[in-house]
């Protein structure tokens, strides 16, 4: 039996401030997520100098949190583990510094950690059994990424989205129905008694690259349904808005995702990210799966909003294959999948 | 008694140790890196050269500002991530007092000033006292107009003993502006020195330290979305 590894890893790249201890990449030992999303509420997004001065408030007490929850003592972890990128660079700094800075006092290694491989690695934890290869979509308020895994910390970018994230499109799309941030959650609890037919918005290809996304034209689109409803006086059913725009999101992302997985002739499939939360989202992806005879793989919501634990079981992975940054280690706010730094 | 002390809340990123009144050891940089890049490697750097043993250091002093939002959050956080895994108490030291040390030998006041951008400053004004480390200080800290801020200078109508990296900023609006006799810094004297700041952390020992977790920056200046907010909100009522 080999020894276990226990890393404590840090998460603060958006308006989440949490941490986790993660035994041997799969296994939670504590997971703390202090959310910020009420404070953000008020300005109708994310505002990164708000979020930064929270995120240094609250991440002596979150670390300290997951520590005690853990059962572990600081002798116990092998390494320190701490997202640097991507994301908003001034919450990204509180996490990198603090991260180095504890390490570097407990005498423990620091390894710095890509968000999006995270959330990837959100799939480990929920599911022991799966191993790459498989296929995998991102789907959050920042990504929208479609990813061959090819092994642990080895990843082909096989589409992204070219303009809005999906969760962005969500935002703004809820935004202008009037049901406010943040929109992913609002729309997909709406979407459910409403007709998801009642529309037709577009399914937008990208040009002439395949798997490749793009949500600001289906955005405009539901604005410009919504201005021309109002001007002729008729009236706008928010609930189908809702549900028929939910419904040209998943049918784009469940189309490329499945016609990629054929290609490259995967029989496993898993999302990740905030958006793959969404029920309408899980349903269409386990449905579409089954009919492929694919398995499908997805975490609970509480691995799939940005949290730390997948962020241990990603730097588990790096750890074990000899990874390890400097003191000087920076925050990286568009650090690339796959990129180390 | 043992300090560990930095200031990372402007151009320079500063460390220091300082050991029964004596500084042993004071590193400062004024690199175009981030302070994220040097800061932590400086702090091992004067650890590993003064042989410091973590464990026997008695507090941790940070300048917590105001200063650049990032660059006090890069010191803050770098303190409360070592102060929490080492157990170590925090003494936060307001990033203008330490700056107004520079100055100890003003025979009139003191006056820190920082450029806080958009003709603004962050100032304090001090004065020190025969055989005291620590100035008094002659108003609070302030984030205002520059001209603002001679205008108060006027009206106190004594020597003035500039420093900080403002000055060469506003170094034309002094001249305008000032009616007081007043002094330029040097280039060495100029800029922020975490030495400055584990002086004062060795007198504000005796008044308590504090936990980790209650550590946080002073920016003296809201986020500008929440100014806007504000300005929404009130120009509604």
């Amino acid at each position: 039996m080999e020894k276990d590894i226990n890393i404590l890893a840090i998460e603060s790249s958006c308006d989440e401030t949490a941490a986790a201890v993660v035994r041997n990449g799969r296994e939670i030992l504590s997971n703390v997520i202090y959310s910020q999303i009420d404070l953000h509420t008020l300005y109708g997004g994310v505002v990164p100098e708000i979020a930064s001065r929270k995120h240094i408030d609250k991440i002596n007490q979150v670390v300290a949190k997951a520590v005690a929850d853990s059962g572990m003592e600081l002798k116990d972890l092998d390494a320190v583990a701490v997202t640097y990128g991507p994301g908003l660079v001034g919450p990204l700094l509180v996490g990198v510094s603090f991260a180095k800075a504890f390490a570097y006092g407990a005498g423990l290694p620091i390894v710095g950690v890509h968000h999006i491989e995270g959330h990837i690695c959100a799939n480990y934890i929920a599911n022991k059994d799966l191993k790459p290869p498989f296929m995998c979509l991102i789907v959050s308020g920042g990504h929208t990424h479609l990813v061959k895994v090819e092994d642990y910390g080895q990843y082909e970018i096989l589409g992204r989205t070219e303009d809005d994230a999906a969760g962005e499109a969500f935002d703004k799309v809820a935004r202008a129905i009037g049901l406010g941030y943040p929109g992913g959650p609002k729309i997909d609890r709406v979407s459910k008694s409403g007709n998801p037919e009642a529309i037709k918005f577009p399914r937008a290809k990208v040009g002439d690259s395949e798997f490749d996304f793009s949500f600001s034209g289906l955005k405009s689109a539901v604005l410009n349904y919504l201005n021309t409803a109002s001007m002729n006086g008729e009236t706008i059913v928010t609930e189908d808005v809702a549900a028929s725009f939910q419904q040209a999101v998943i049918d784009v992302l469940v189309g490329h995702s499945m016609e990629a997985v054929e290609k490259y002739g995967f029989n496993k499939f898993a999302i990740a990210g905030g958006v793959a939360s969404n029920s309408g989202l899980r349903e269409a992806f386990e449905k579409a799966c089954a009919e492929k005879n694919v398995e499908f793989f997805l975490p609970p919501p509480i691995l799939c909003t940005d949290n730390a634990a997948m962020i241990g079981s990603a730097a588990y992975y790096e750890y074990i294959k000899g990874t390890r940054h400097g003191l000087d280690l920076n925050a990286v706010p568009n650090l690339k999948l796959g990129e180390r730094v | 008694m043992k300090i560990l002390a930095l200031d990372s809340s402007g151009l320079v990123a500063s460390v220091a140790y300082l050991e029964d009144g004596k500084i042993k050891g004071n590193l400062s940089y004024n690199y175009q890196k981030t302070h994220s890049q040097t800061l932590l490697p400086m702090l091992d750097s004067l650890i590993k050269t003064l042989e410091i043993d973590l464990k026997e250091v008695d507090f941790l002093a940070v300048a917590n500002g105001p200063g650049s939002f990032t660059g006090l959050r890069i010191g803050v956080a770098t303190v409360k991530g070592l102060a929490e895994s080492t157990g170590k108490e925090v003494i936060p030291v307001s990033t203008l007092e330490g700056l107004a040390l520079n100055v100890n030998y003003a025979d009139g006041l003191a006056c820190p000033i920082m450029d806080a951008r958009r003709s603004q400053v962050y100032a304090g004004v001090y004065r020190f006292k025969e055989g005291e480390v620590k100035p008094e200080e002659v108003f609070e800290p302030v984030n205002c107009e520059m001209v603002r801020l001679c205008e108060r200078l006027n009206e106190l109508g004594e020597k003035v003993y500039f420093t900080g990296d403002g000055v060469p900023v506003y170094r034309e609006i002094i001249e305008n502006n000032l009616k007081v006799p007043y002094v330029l810094p040097n280039p060495l004297n100029q800029y922020q020195n975490a030495g400055n700041i584990a002086v004062l952390a060795e007198v504000y020992a005796n008044e308590g330290s504090k936990k980790a977790c209650d550590v946080t920056p002073i920016y003296l200046r809201k986020p500008q979305a929440e100014r806007e907010r504000e300005a929404m909100l009130n120009a509604a009522d």
